[in-house]
């Protein structure tokens, strides 16, 4: 597929103090793209240097088959941003808010009053769409925000943590949002948070930045891969069944009191091994669990090594 | 075409705001009202005979300055608005859309002359109320519509990139406080001639009076003269200087 976005050797500094220090990344149409990093890391002004709104120093950046450089307007007319401060008009009802968004796209009186119905109603705001936004709760106020975003149909959309300091429920419902933009609408989503659990439910790939840099890119899965961690641990019926384990297997850690064992690896033929042993040597085993990384021991461990 | 359709949507949207939040416009027709009948009752007697003749003369002579006093007043309401607006994420959106980079801000002017107008309209017919019988003919009138439309649109420019000069939104509110003097440091209040030698030359040359000067002929029934000429040329240069460096700071 051909990338719909792609960036290479962005660089960006205020003054002396370097934010962004080479970035190469491309997107493909339809997917999730996460960029992931800790508060600082440059995800904001990434997201700002992408969506037009301030320049970069150096690299060279196509949206949707234009250059951003040279045509920024016609990248403008493809894209949406629902930033991480809340972008509606506190003054105006939501219904305002959708009307003045189909205005400015020269929707056209009619088309305007169906898309902003239509919308109220996909984003639940139905029965607020007369009240001032100011009077919204955050998670109101941030799925009125994605839905302005939504009414020219962007073809790419930049969420820029869209999420923090949402409830657990109205993060469940955005999540849902987003997922049903790439399923129904084919919309290319680029999404900066610091919660892995987002990037994990929502991205097809992630890519990691850390101190102006990505430091690893690849799928949540092949993140999770990319640091050790992955291991067996076993837990015995009784205490000479756990001695005998423990001077028969390769264990890396092991605890008497609760009788359990850790064994490193978690591929098909390690827990083949493993069984056919525990089997041998007649063990009982109370309870066996695989455990794999997830993706905060990838981000611990690597965004750690990049600060070092 | 554009600029045009996307400004009268930005206008739709200042005007919102005016009608869902109507205390600043109460409060930028309220204040004006107040001087002028502060003026007319209270000082009116002595500065009447100050200038040879009654309290009816000095309410002719106070009403244009009063009228400039509110779009004075007014600068320091655009200055907040435009200020409050660029503090808000709704800003970032509009400077990511394909639409008329510049109809954030004139959005906020045409609203701005229409709440002057507002506001200038509560003067008028105060001082009307009041006593004042203008000589004015329906073709002066238009005369001074215009006259205070040019001179508005000049000054709203001016406050908008006020509005935009620092980020806190208390400084921008202060920024065009030295707008609410110069009424008085010129023709606004007296006559120039009455004051002091350096006064008196600023007075004479400062940007407010050719346009109050041009109201009170106008106002009179009287050729306004070279007044309108200099009061033209003031809120053109004004209009061009103030647009430019709000966009300036707009597209920062």
């Amino acid at each position: 597929m051909r990338p719909f976005v792609s960036v290479t050797g962005l660089r960006k500094s205020y003054g002396a103090h370097r934010v962004l220090d080479g970035i190469d990344l491309t997107i493909a149409q339809g997917t999730v793209f996460s960029l992931l990093g800790p508060n600082g890391a440059g995800k904001t002004t990434t997201v700002q240097i992408l969506s037009t709104l301030i320049k970069a120093n150096a690299g060279e950046i196509r949206v949707a088959g234009h250059d951003l450089a040279k045509e920024p307007d016609k990248v403008r007319a493809a894209i949406g941003v629902t930033g991480q401060f809340s972008a509606v008009d506190s003054f105006l009802t939501g219904e305002e808010n959708l009307r003045l968004m189909a205005d400015l796209l020269h929707l056209g009186r009619a088309k305007g009053r169906t898309r902003a119905r239509e919308l109220l109603e996909r984003f639940d705001l139905t029965d607020a769409a007369r009240k001032p936004a100011a009077t919204y709760s955050g998670g109101m106020r941030r799925r009125l925000d994605l839905a302005m975003t939504v009414v020219g149909t962007p073809r790419l959309i930049f969420l820029d943590e869209p999420t923090t300091g949402l409830d657990p429920r109205s993060r469940r419902t955005m999540w849902q949002i987003v997922r049903d933009l790439v399923r129904q609408d084919g919309v290319t989503i680029f999404l900066t948070t610091q919660y892995l659990e987002e990037a994990d439910e929502l991205a097809d790939r992630i890519a990691l930045l850390s101190q102006g840099r990505l430091v690893a890119e690849g799928s949540p899965g092949e993140l999770k891969r990319m640091v050790p961690g992955g291991h067996v641990v076993v837990r015995f019926a009784d205490p000479d069944g756990y001695r005998r384990a423990a001077s028969h297997l390769r264990v890396t850690s092991r605890d008497e009191e609760s009788l359990t064992v850790q064994i490193p690896g978690t591929g098909v033929s390690t827990l083949r091994e493993l069984l056919e042993r525990l089997d041998g040597q007649a063990i009982d085993v109370a309870e066996l669990s695989v455990h794999t990384p997830d993706l905060d021991d990838v981000f611990l461990a690597l965004t750690e090594e990049s600060s070092r | 075409m554009r600029a045009i359709t996307d400004s009268a949507t930005m206008l739709r949207r200042q005007i919102r705001h005016m009608w869902r939040y109507p205390t600043l416009i109460l409060t930028y027709s309220g204040v004006p009202v107040v001087l002028l009948l502060l003026f007319v009752y209270v000082l009116g007697g002595i500065m009447g005979t100050g200038i040879g003749g009654d309290r009816a003369v000095y309410a002719a002579y106070i009403t244009p300055g009063i009228m400039i006093m509110t779009v004075a007043s007014a600068a320091q309401g655009t200055a907040i608005s435009v200020a409050v607006d660029m503090t808000e994420g709704i800003v970032a959106r509009f400077k990511t859309m394909d639409i008329a980079r510049v109809s954030v801000l004139t959005g906020h002017v045409l609203g701005a002359l229409v709440q002057n107008f507002i506001a200038i309209a509560a003067v008028t017919l105060t001082a009307l109320l009041i006593g004042f019988r203008p000589a004015a003919s329906a073709l002066d009138w238009l005369g001074v519509v215009g006259v205070l439309a040019m001179f508005t649109f000049a000054i709203t420019w001016l406050s908008a990139a006020l509005g935009m000069v620092t980020k806190n939104v208390a400084t921008a509110s202060n920024l065009p406080m030295p707008l609410m003097l110069l009424p008085f440091l010129g023709s606004g209040v007296v006559p120039p001639e009455s004051m002091p030698g350096p006064l008196r030359w600023f007075a004479e040359h400062q940007p407010f009076t050719p346009v109050i000067e041009t109201l009170r002929a106008l106002l009179a029934g009287q050729p306004a003269g070279s007044s309108f000429a200099a009061a033209a040329l003031w809120s053109a240069a004004i209009a061009l200087g103030g647009y430019l460096w709000a966009r300036r700071l707009y597209n920062r």
